[in-house]
């Protein structure tokens, strides 16, 4: 066990972990962040990806020694309103179905947005084939991510 | 907008308090066709159990106690949707509340066979349409006019002579709960129109999404109780075994565990043993259940490969007639007699639900009370399997519904709120139970895989004689525990009107059992049933040497099937087929809901096939919305192409052994065809919606292979990149 320091969300959260326990368990169980899933816990499906210092990445391959002294970004912290435009995307395409895997596919989506302001359809393809959803919403996510990308540049126009 | 879960007496003691003074209800003396309404009041006087109910505050707030879990296809919104219509107040007024399990309260639960909307859309408009009746009145008689001259709208009620136009007289809904409450239900009032719909049948967003983008939606396994454990269980991978002896030295070495107890887990009429880790996180249980040594007891039952399995399945189909679910004519009799007689074998694997949500379930056990919180489809089931099992009185049970992360018929089953339930009576804790993704993989229940062969004989142009006989587990021999009985399942999927056209027909169950727990999975057994039936009609149809969808035709005297036939043949350009495209179609009946699809095919360069569109015509009847309709068909195709081309559960020695969806192959976004989805217009009765797409897939997509290929796929799943 060891005494450590994680930057979640902008917050600091002081927890004593197992340096090997993956940063998805410590996010869920030590810090109580329930909004980044587990789904596969071998980096097959998605569901557990969190920015770590900007990258997508899967928290369930990530030991939390690894995320020290870095920021994460887990789905609460991606935008304070619910309106990043992933988020605003997603809810205006009512995307999810069960919803278990959105989370992931939303942080996969925003760093993906963040590199490309206007994502082609094999951007879309390498950058969400890491993300499964049973429900079967990709057709959606497809035409989501790219109203994100329209929303976002209008807010950048804006702001 | 809030998604909450009480008791409906801790319910109507908050209302009580926040000054909610109107309520009406239903519940079903006898069948869904005869509920009754009725004010809350009257129901507690008479100690009457209400189904569901509404509850107005002064405030105006409308409170709506769904009776149902959601699982994504949008009951959520839906109830919602169909009560705001009639009752005539704005969706964004409306509150949700989901009602804690108890079958005498509520009447089943369960939310499978797309049920939820096929059975009551007509009680909650009845229900929505009697209270603004008594709101009307209740205006009507505080302005001393007639009830005639008022009407409802937007959460007012309105009246129609007074003042001008823009600005009538008007009180809203809060204002008139107290007058409201002292009416009895009426009985005279008028539904309204299709076409009068302001809500029903439009495309509205669902209520539930925001809560799916920010993190917030609490499912399963994102429960928390004070003091909660976490434990990871080691069950017996032949999936009916039992634990023999166990070394948990290496398990006490990870920091955080609290308990190793060997428990037990119902399965169907047996039981099965395995080692739970319980630790103060899901990762410290997880790891120490790797660190567990166990011998297991595996006799009393079979340890079978995959071929085993489908080579009995097939010695079954050769050899025995089975029982007989449909005998018309003399089928057999035309057949052995034909020289010319199709006879054909299809086989369709066994499938693993694959929830995004790994099973998991919490469980707290007090001396007086057991409590549970989860992802379930069933939650009276549970309440009664668990109450008989563990011998604590039904009243005693709260199960509390979760948000539910997947559920395509697996979490109907009670095993995994059992196993947490005895784990937690055993450590005198609340404990969340994870399943892990493998455990989830392998356990099962899975969907059977059924071998069909399927023999007929085609006259003058037309089907002369039909034989269909299944083999494989089935459900229904399980859980009636009537395993000599013939039951629907064999004919699901198979549309009824052939029954008129084809006259010597023969349908027919081969009883087939194996140890491996098998349950309902999306569709169920026109999932496979459908690939059958819609493959061998192709082959019947080129037999015949005609056009499949003419050939359907000329079999169905429908005036509902024709229409979509006509439907499907228009939107996909069916005639107007170009070289080197394959069409094929297949039109399958599921929950009441008949759905055809069309799927075009080509071959790519590097020789793998592509699917380049498919079409979707679904006849529901009267729908409630359209966009969760498409949502819903996009998710049975892509779940179709998943099971037609990708994965199945393979058993060897007794053990499912593909783990992870490494090895599992799920469709990704890569993966998804082109869907282009119609919806028939019509006011028949409400069908299925969330699973009816599902079936027909396959066999449309194997019979545009064979319209380019002249291969014909008779075995599931295949690969595209290898046909
Ligand atoms: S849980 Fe991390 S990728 Fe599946």
């Amino acid at each position: 066990m060891t005494k450590m320091t994680l930057k979640i969300n902008g917050s600091d959260h002081t927890l004593e972990a197992d340096p090997n326990m993956p940063l998805l368990w410590a996010i869920r169980d030590l810090v109580g962040l329930k909004g980044t899933k587990y789904g596969c816990g071998v980096a097959q499906c998605g569901a557990c990806v969190v920015h770590l210092d900007g990258d997508a990445i899967r928290s369930c391959v990530t030991k939390v020694s690894r995320a020290e002294g870095k920021q994460v970004v887990t789905i609460e912290g991606l935008s304070k309103n619910n309106d990043h435009p992933a988020q605003l995307a997603w809810q205006q395409l009512d995307v999810p179905q069960y919803g278990y895997c959105h989370s992931g596919q939303i942080m996969s989506a925003a760093v993906l947005l963040r590199e490309k302001a206007d994502p082609t359809n094999q951007d879309i393809d390498d950058a969400m084939a890491g993300n499964i959803c049973r429900c079967g919403t990709y057709l959606r996510i497809r035409k989501a991510i790219v109203l994100a990308a329209e929303l976002q540049k209008k807010t950048v126009k804006q702001g | 907008m809030n998604n909450k879960q009480v008791s409906r007496r801790d319910f109507l003691k908050a209302s009580a308090v926040s000054g909610a003074v109107f309520s009406l209800g239903f519940y079903l003396p006898g069948s869904a066709n005869n509920a009754e309404i009725i004010s809350v009041a009257e129901a507690e006087n008479y100690g009457i159990e209400l189904n569901a109910w509404i509850h107005i505050e002064t405030s105006g707030k409308v409170t709506i106690f769904s009776h149902r879990s959601e699982m994504g296809q949008g009951v959520y919104q839906a109830i919602p949707q169909i009560i705001a219509e009639e009752l005539e107040v704005n969706l964004a007024d409306i509150h949700v509340v989901f009602a804690k399990g108890n079958l005498k309260r509520y009447g089943s639960q369960n939310t499978g066979g797309s049920s939820t909307i096929r059975e009551f859309y007509k009680i909650l408009l009845n229900l929505g349409a009697s209270a603004r009746e008594m709101l009307l009145q209740a205006a009507a008689g505080s302005w001393g006019v007639s009830k005639s001259e008022c009407y409802a709208q937007g959460g007012y009620v309105f009246h129609k002579p007074s003042g001008r136009i823009e600005s009538p007289k008007r009180l809203h809904y809060g204002q008139l709960v107290e007058a409201a409450s002292k009416l009895t239900p009426p009985k005279d009032y008028v539904l309204k129109k299709r076409s009068e719909y302001k809500l029903v049948g439009k495309p509205l967003l669902r209520l539930d999404t925001p809560f799916k983008t920010n993190g917030t939606a609490v499912f399963g396994m994102d429960k928390v109780l004070p003091g909660m454990l976490y434990a990871a269980v080691e069950r017996n991978p032949r999936l009916r075994g039992k634990v023999k002896s166990f070394d948990d030295s290496q398990t006490w070495k990870i920091p955080g565990i609290k308990h190793v107890i060997k428990v037990k887990m119902v399965v169907f009429d047996t039981y099965r043993e395995g080692i739970a880790v319980v630790a103060d996180s899901t990762w410290a249980a997880m790891q120490g259940k790797k660190a567990l040594k166990i011998e297991w007891d595996d006799s009393g039952f079979e340890h079978l490969n995959s071929e085993e399995i489908y080579k009995r399945q097939n010695l079954a189909l050769q050899t025995q007639e089975g029982l007989s679910f449909k005998s018309q004519g003399e089928a057999s009799e035309i057949i052995s007699a034909s020289a010319n007689k199709i006879d054909v074998v299809y086989e369709t694997p066994y499938q693993y639900h694959g929830c995004m949500e790994p099973m998991n379930c919490t469980a707290y056990y007090q001396e007086d009370k057991l409590e549970i919180w989860g992802p379930t489809q069933n939650p009276d089931m549970v309440q009664e399997y668990i109450s008989k099992d563990m011998n604590i009185a039904k009243e005693k049970i709260i199960v509390n519904l979760t948000f539910l992360g997947g559920g395509f018929g697996r979490k109907s089953f009670m095993d995994y709120p059992h196993e947490a339930a005895v784990i937690s009576r055993q450590i005198k804790a609340p404990v969340q139970v994870v399943w892990t993704r493998e455990d989830d993989a392998t356990q099962g229940p899975f969907r059977p895989g059924i071998s069909y062969r399927c023999e007929g004989v085609i006259k003058d142009g037309k089907i002369d004689a039909f034989k269909y006989r299944m083999a494989g587990q089935n459900n229904m021999h399980w859980l009636t525990g009537k395993k000599d009985a013939v039951n629907g399942s064999t004919s699901e999927g198979f549309l009824k009107p052939y029954y008129e056209t084809i006259k010597n027909l023969s349908i027919r169950d081969v009883p087939f059992a194996t140890p491996i727990p098998t349950m309902w999975w999306r569709s169920v057994y026109a999932s496979t049933n459908g690939f059958a039936f819609e493959s061998f009609m192709d082959e019947l149809a080129a037999d015949a040497g005609r056009d499949p969808l003419d050939f359907r035709r000329a079999h169905l005297n429908d005036e509902r099937l024709h229409l979509l036939i006509d439907k499907m043949e228009n939107v996909s350009g069916w005639k107007d087929k170009k070289k080197g495209e394959g069409y094929g179609t297949a039109i399958t009946e599921c929950f009441s809901t008949t759905v055809g699809e069309v799927v075009k095919v080509s071959r790519q360069a590097d020789g793998s096939i592509k699917i380049d569109q498919v079409w979707v015509v679904m006849d529901c009847g009267w729908y409630v919305n359209p966009d969760t309709i498409r949502a819903q068909i996009e998710g049975s195709i892509v779940m179709g192409l998943g099971a037609a081309t990708m994965h199945e559960v393979r058993f060897i020695d007794g053990k499912a052994v593909d783990t992870n969806f490494s090895t599992y192959q799920m469709p990704r976004i890569t993966d998804i065809p082109p869907i282009q989805i119609h919806i028939m217009e019509n006011d028949e009765v409400a069908g299925g919606v969330g699973e009816p797409a599902l079936p027909p897939f396959a066999p449309a997509l194997t019979n545009a292979i064979f319209d380019l290929t002249g291969k014909r796929i008779r075995k599931l799943p295949f690969s595209l990149a290898s046909v």
